[in-house]
């Protein structure tokens, strides 16, 4: 089980270190993919290894990778519009959300 | 007609209110309805009198009820007020002096008053004195007799303030009114002590409560001295006597009905009517006697030297009123030593015969006065030629209140002499005074009437009054002789039929007669010799007996002493307290307004400063705090992400300290944050401005 933990946390900083430092927006969003990935092993590690019935982490899993999906698929329409106002899609082109 | 005797004073309230409210700009109408109404209380008065005379022949010397109605007011249950008329003798004949009076008076103004400003009005006040008036003798209880007593003072007040332009007028109206009230005082004092004792007001219950002994001895004495204290204000005895010669300033037929003849002798008929109280006390009956005694001396002593022909005519009444009470105390004082005197009888009689003849002295003073348009007998004479009507009536006058024998005046004046004539101090000062009476009242007729005129433009200018005015004098004029004939002595008449206790039958006595009349004719003839004849000097007597004239000329200096003893201090009294009020009544108010303003200063102080402080203090420090805060907004989503991270990294970490601290130091690390973003926001302006620059 520690294996499976250990596996979860190092893709989970991978994915966080990669949202922080990439500056191309598509990176973020694959970066995001990752923690994802990372909290559906540790879902799915759980419930293989503390608790009894042992369905409702994979379903649960599973429902996190179906809305990941749809949420990929917004960000990437974001995506789209942020490139067609500024010609470009990296972060440090659209920083008006700011004060 | 007795049974409706109160229809007599009903019909003048009626006039009153008529002309008070619907008539009062139709002068013809309304004086016409106030003279019919007082007419028609004159013959109703005759038909009162007639009647009760008819019940008095009828009982042949028996004791005779009055005729009372009383309607008790249930209203207050624990006292026993009542509202009801009581027709005796005196009664009927004080009906008919008034409305004798009442209805010459208001012919007479007719004339009098015609083109006055306020002519409805003055008949109106006549109308409702009439009606007080009557309802004042026609009273079958003190309670009731109070309430009229006052309403004649009211109507005296307006009446002598009629004119009330005139400041010495209105001044007058308000010191016979204030005198009248000390003697009020009196009154009400009485009232109250024979309402507390007798449980009643009605005069019959009170007067046998008297003789059965329910008051104690003390308690009747002041009791009497109390109601006569009512007297002395309304009938002007010493020392209230000061109202009525300034009362003068009234239209002349006003002195002549309410001054002279009617409402002040209400006193007089007020202690005729309580004579039962009197003379179950001795002492309060010789109080009576002597204040009569002293007014009438006093007066007469001042009505020697005045100028004013109103005035000597108004000091002449002072003196006939003391005449009067004496007379009627001296009966009291008799009667509670078992003697049977005169004295009530010659009371009464000689109200009676006085107000017509000082009735008629004063309207015709008036109609002198519309003559000359002045009232000082210097200026006047040989006016009987100019106005024979007048001057002889005047005259008429005269002789009755000089005691002329077979005039009204000699009958009455007679009675009250013999009423004295067993008081030594007292028969000698009211001969004195008879004498004095004759003097001064000679002294004006001659000096009015006779001799040459002293005023050529004021004595080409008279003229005699309209018949409206010198109608009534003619009738007063035959009243004041014939008046006196019910009482001629040794004859059945007016001693028979007004009397308290037992009829006084009068005899010849005429030692008596002699004495007086010849007291009388000796004031006639020296003022004959002094202002006609001029064989003795006025002006030489004034200066031999300097102080004497001074004293009587400056009447007493009654009002100067009470000037000094009563209204200056009163007056000191009224400014100091009105500095008292104004300095610390007013300063206390004005303190605690000041006190009020202060606090709610300190209050707006405290408002503006320390709550709105408080209020404006967060909003400034949260807008401060965000103006901080904002710079974390950057915009750039990596460095909110590396933000968020870090936060959980901390927040985790400090987790794990004790607990306590954590949040501090989160507090800690927030500022940190802070100061992040602002170097952050830094970095950003400058690479914007480099950017700038670059695009430019």
């Amino acid at each position: 089980m520690q294996s499976y933990l250990m596996l979860a946390g190092v893709l989970f900083v991978v994915g966080i270190f990669g949202v922080i430092t990439r500056r191309n927006t598509i990176g973020i969003l694959m970066s995001l993919e990752l923690m994802f990935n990372a909290a559906n092993i540790n879902l799915v590690t759980f419930n293989n290894f503390v608790t009894a019935d042992g369905l409702s982490g994979q379903i649960f899993s599973i429902f996190i990778i179906v809305i990941a999906a749809a949420e990929t698929t917004i960000g990437l329409a974001i995506v789209l519009l942020i490139y067609r106002n500024w010609k470009g899609i990296d972060s440090d082109c659209y920083g008006v959300m700011k004060w | 007609m007795t049974e409706f005797a109160y229809l007599i004073p009903l019909l003048q309230l009626l006039s009153f209110v008529m002309i008070i409210f619907f008539l009062r700009w139709k002068e013809k109408v309304s004086s016409g309805l106030a003279v019919t109404m007082s007419v028609a209380a004159w013959v109703m008065s005759v038909w009162v009198l007639i009647e009760t005379i008819c019940k008095y022949i009828g009982a042949h010397g028996a004791h005779v009820e009055p005729f009372e109605i009383t309607y008790y007011l249930t209203v207050f249950p624990k006292i026993n007020l009542e509202i009801g008329i009581l027709v005796d003798a005196l009664t009927a004949m004080m009906l008919l002096v008034v409305s004798t009076i009442g209805a010459c008076v208001q012919i007479y103004s007719l004339g009098y008053m015609r083109g006055d400003k306020y002519f409805s009005r003055f008949f109106a006040y006549l109308s409702l004195f009439l009606f007080s008036m009557f309802g004042l003798v026609l009273a079958n209880n003190f309670f009731m007799i109070f309430i009229f007593w006052e309403l004649v003072g009211l109507t005296s007040y307006l009446l002598i303030g009629f004119y009330f332009e005139k400041k010495s007028a209105s001044d007058a109206g308000k010191k016979a009114f204030i005198t009248n009230r000390i003697g009020d005082l009196g009154f009400i004092i009485g009232l109250l002590l024979i309402g507390t004792y007798a449980g009643t007001f009605n005069y019959r219950e009170v007067f046998d409560a008297v003789s059965g002994g329910v008051f104690p001895p003390e308690v009747l004495v002041v009791a009497a001295i109390g109601l006569f204290c009512g007297a002395i204000g309304k009938s002007a005895q010493f020392p209230l006597h000061v109202w009525l010669p300034d009362a003068m300033e009234g239209p002349t037929p006003v002195s002549a009905l309410i001054h002279a003849a009617t409402m002040v002798v209400a006193g007089v008929y007020l202690v005729a009517r309580g004579m039962d109280i009197f003379v179950g006390s001795a002492d309060a009956a010789f109080v009576v006697a002597a204040i009569g005694l002293i007014t009438s001396f006093m007066a007469a002593t001042i009505a020697l030297t005045q100028n004013d022909i109103k005035r000597v005519l108004a000091y002449s009444t002072v003196s006939q009123l003391g005449y009067m009470i004496m007379a009627l105390g001296l009966y009291g004082y008799d009667t509670a030593n078992g003697i049977h005197s005169p004295g009530y009888y010659a009371g009464t009689f000689h109200l009676m015969t006085h107000a017509f003849f000082k009735g008629l002295l004063f309207l015709a003073a008036g109609s002198v006065i519309h003559a000359v348009h002045t009232n000082d007998i210097r200026e006047m004479g040989g006016l009987l030629k100019k106005m024979p009507k007048t001057g002889w009536t005047f005259l008429v006058a005269s002789a009755s209140i000089s005691g002329v024998p077979l005039t009204a005046g000699f009958f009455s004046k007679d009675e009250i002499v013999a009423a004295a004539a067993h008081h030594p101090v007292f028969y000698f000062f009211t001969l004195l005074i008879a004498f004095m009476t004759a003097f001064y009242m000679w002294r004006l007729c001659f000096m009015t009437f006779f001799g040459k005129p002293r005023d050529a433009e004021k004595f080409d200018h008279a003229h005699e009054s309209p018949a409206t005015m010198t109608g009534p004098l003619v009738f007063l004029g035959v009243l004041a002789v014939i008046g006196g004939w019910v009482g001629i002595p040794g004859m059945t008449g007016f001693s028979e039929f007004v009397f308290h206790g037992e009829p006084y039958h009068t005899h010849v006595d005429w030692v008596n007669i002699l004495i007086a009349s010849s007291v009388g004719l000796g004031g006639i003839y020296l003022a004959w010799l002094m202002y006609l004849k001029k064989a003795i000097s006025a002006d030489k007597i004034a200066q031999t007996f300097r102080p004497l004239y001074l004293m009587s000329l400056n009447k007493w200096w009654f009002d100067e002493l009470y000037d000094i003893v009563f209204i200056r201090p009163i007056l000191t009294l009224g400014r100091f307290l009105w500095t008292f009020d104004a300095r610390v009544i007013d300063g206390l108010v004005n303190g605690v307004a000041w006190f009020t303003l202060f606090w709610a200063e300190m209050k707006q102080l405290f408002d503006t400063y320390v709550i709105d402080g408080a209020v404006n203090g967060s909003g400034w420090l949260v807008s401060n705090l965000g103006q901080a805060l904002r710079y974390l907004q950057t915009g750039r989503v990596q460095f909110y992400t590396l933000f968020i991270v870090l936060m959980i990294i901390v927040l985790a970490t400090f987790r794990m300290l004790p607990t306590g601290t954590w949040l501090l130091w989160t507090l800690t690390f927030l500022c940190a944050a802070l100061l992040l973003g602002l170097i952050g926001r830094r970095t950003v302006t400058n690479t914007a401005h480099t950017e700038s620059e670059k695009q430019a």
